[in-house]
């Protein structure tokens, strides 16, 4: 009988590209919703984190130092307005309440600038206190919090300035935008790239395997001549070849919408990759993407539902995300070839390597031929279960 | 006459689960579905077989299809054995039955087109055969429409002409006009009875007395797993209808029963 692998094949693409509704939701929305929704937590993180460059925060001011008030005329960051103490109980009724006019209140000694020009460190005394009252839930009260201790950072450091740190006009972190880039994108995306890729898969397969059984379909299609085994191959490979499309879309929108979410950092992108990257990145995620679709496909065709083999399948993903996070732990990543061996962990380790922009070549083909293994294995596993009577016609 | 399809001492048993314990009310942990099974179909008859439910029939023609392993036994379909070669036997048969669905998302055509691909048939062949198969049973003009919209009546219509769309020797068929109504029903009846004339050895199981004293030339009653008669039609019939000889069978058979 001849070969119908790509029969089957056939048939799972027709099933798939023809229902536009599965398109969409598999292969366009996650790409699309990654993108969007990454570009907008970005921009909120970066509006509730940032100040517009005109902003000028409205401090009050009891005992108004001259030291303070010079710095702060020079520098014109803020609007200081003088109060006396029985105002002060007002102030920080506002404050406290986020009214937009109310953003802190300082709070001096009197005689703030001789007492401190006074004060002896060694003489054990308490130093002058200086007090200041704002609301660390709002943005512009926790901005004049911040720019308000500079102010008196400033005032202390140039009473007693010891020394400096970094203090000249020379660019001190000598890590590149390439460097940053591949740290961001090595601790983040191998997590986010298996999620995308068990996910792509759980959409197609347990409706494929376990949908199929739950409707009598299979049983039609195990009546016919073709090889078992043709039929889990074929079944294995579409499946993967839409899972790793489904994968391709989310990796593409986070890719694109990462340097969106970390606050726009310029010069996080991309292009920071070789194609050399790109192709060893591809053929990591081709393996992976098979063994996990055996995965599926094999626990599916114990189920007797799509129900319940997306019941069994979740624990599976949920480790598959732990082991995601080896990516963010140095001490768990290893470079023996041997942990190589361990399916989804060489895979994280492979794309951390790759993004990180030090991958092990030895590591990365003992990965894709470990991965190519297991998926034969699965295959071969698929088979057995079709020929058996007790998994297909369980009930 | 030649022996196409021998069914040798076939014998299957299922394990009861502890549910269908519960729900049948037995301790039994083990069900015999089918015990000592033998029977012979010659080439270009039709043999019917006949039995309440639950009697082993459906099981029988599972494991004359290959989708059940006999546990003991074989069957011999034109001389290949169901359990040495599975594969080559499901190239000689066509097997229709209710539990076998269709995939509603396609379309009449495109499920003829594939499953003929499955069975290694040209593409000349198809058009051919599928032109004169969707004719016959006015599939054509509902051969775009997905089969999730078809009547209940097409849909058995469909799975009749897929079950064969690679022209077999030997077709079985359990049930086969079962939940139809008439007038599908006697489309069904009637090309069994053409398959027939064109030399078909053809072996169906049913519960309706009327399809089998139309179409059987020999008949086989199960009771409980096991072949109490198997005998032409004629010799069945000889002295009183199915129906009649049928009861009387199952009450000695019942008798027996209740004696042990």
């Amino acid at each position: 009988m001849k070969n119908n692998i790509v029969a089957v094949m056939k048939k799972e693409f027709t099933r798939f590209f023809s229902d536009k509704r599965m398109v969409l939701t598999t292969i366009l929305l996650p790409g699309l919703m990654i993108y969007f929704l990454y570009s907008f937590m970005g921009s909120g993180f970066s509006s509730q984190f940032e100040q517009t460059e005109d902003f000028k925060p409205k401090v009050y001011v009891e005992n108004l130092p001259e030291s303070v008030k010079t710095i702060v005329e020079q520098e014109n960051i803020m609007e200081l307005t003088e109060v006396s103490d029985k105002e002060t109980a007002d102030i920080l009724e506002n404050i406290k309440n986020g009214e937009e006019d109310y953003n802190l209140l300082a709070v001096f000694p009197e005689g703030f600038d001789e007492k401190i020009a006074a004060y002896d460190a060694q003489s054990g005394e308490k130093a002058p206190n200086v007090e200041l009252y704002y609301n660390s839930t709002e943005t512009d009260s926790s901005s004049a919090y911040s720019m308000m201790a500079s102010v008196l950072d400033a005032i202390e450091s140039s009473m007693a300035n010891k020394f400096d740190i970094n203090a000249g006009d020379g660019s001190y972190d000598l890590a590149s935008d390439e460097d940053m880039t591949a740290m961001m994108f090595s601790m983040m995306l191998p997590m986010l790239l298996i999620l995308f890729l068990f996910s792509g898969c759980m959409a197609v397969a347990p409706e494929s395997i376990a949908g199929e059984k739950e409707r009598g379909t299979i049983a039609t299609l195990l009546v016919t001549p073709m090889k078992r085994s043709h039929l889990a191959f074929g079944k294995i490979l579409s499946l993967s070849v839409i899972a790793i499309l489904s994968g391709c879309s989310s990796f593409l929108g986070t890719m694109l919408s990462l340097p969106k979410l970390m606050g726009g950092s310029e010069g996080m992108n991309a292009s920071v990759y070789s194609l050399q990257d790109y192709v060893l990145l591809f053929l990591i995620i081709i393996s992976t993407v098979m063994v996990i679709i055996s995965i599926i496909s094999i626990v599916s065709a114990f189920a007797k539902s799509v129900k319940e083999a997306t019941g069994w399948i979740t624990p599976i993903m949920l480790i598959s995300m732990l082991v995601g996070i080896t990516s963010m732990i140095d001490s768990l990543c290893k470079t023996e070839p041997v942990f190589y061996l361990i399916p989804i962990y060489n895979s994280v380790q492979c794309m951390n390597g790759i993004f990180a922009l030090n991958m092990n070549t030895t590591n990365i083909i003992v990965t894709v031929i470990a991965n190519f293994c297991y998926a034969g294995l699965g295959v071969f596993a698929l088979t057995k279960m079709f020929n058996s009577e007790k998994v297909m016609f369980a009930k | 006459m030649k022996e196409l399809l021998q069914v040798q001492n076939l014998k299957k048993t299922f394990k009861v689960s502890a549910k269908q314990q519960k729900v049948q009310k037995t301790k039994e942990r083990i069900k015999v579905a089918v015990e000592q099974l033998s029977f012979t179909a010659y080439e270009g008859e039709v043999f019917g077989l006949l039995g309440p439910n639950g009697a082993g029939k459906t099981t029988t023609l599972r494991m004359m299809a290959t989708l059940l392993k006999p546990d003991e036994g074989d069957v011999l379909v034109a001389g290949t054995s169901v359990v040495k070669n599975p594969d080559v036997v499901r190239g000689k048969i066509g097997f229709l039955t209710s539990e076998l669905k269709l995939e509603e998302f396609f379309t009449p055509n495109y499920l003829f087109d594939f499953f003929s691909e499955l069975y290694g048939v040209d593409k000349e062949t198809t058009a051919k055969r599928k032109k004169e198969l969707f004719d016959k049973f006015e599939i054509s003009k509902f051969a775009e429409v997905k089969v999730a919209d078809l009547s209940t009546g097409m849909k058995q219509k469909v799975s009749l002409v897929i079950s064969i769309v690679h022209d077999p020797d030997i077709i079985i068929f359990d049930e086969p006009t079962n939940g139809l109504d008439v007038l599908t029903a006697k489309v069904v009846t009637d090309f069994l009875l053409e398959l027939k004339e064109q030399g078909k050895t053809i072996i169906v199981s049913t519960h309706i007395f009327s399809l089998i004293e139309k179409i059987c030339d020999r008949v086989g009653i199960i009771i409980d797993g096991t072949m109490v008669v198997c005998d032409t039609l004629e010799n069945i019939t000889a002295e009183k209808c199915l129906e009649e000889k049928f009861f009387d069978i199952y009450a000695e058979r019942a008798g027996e029963s209740n004696e042990k």
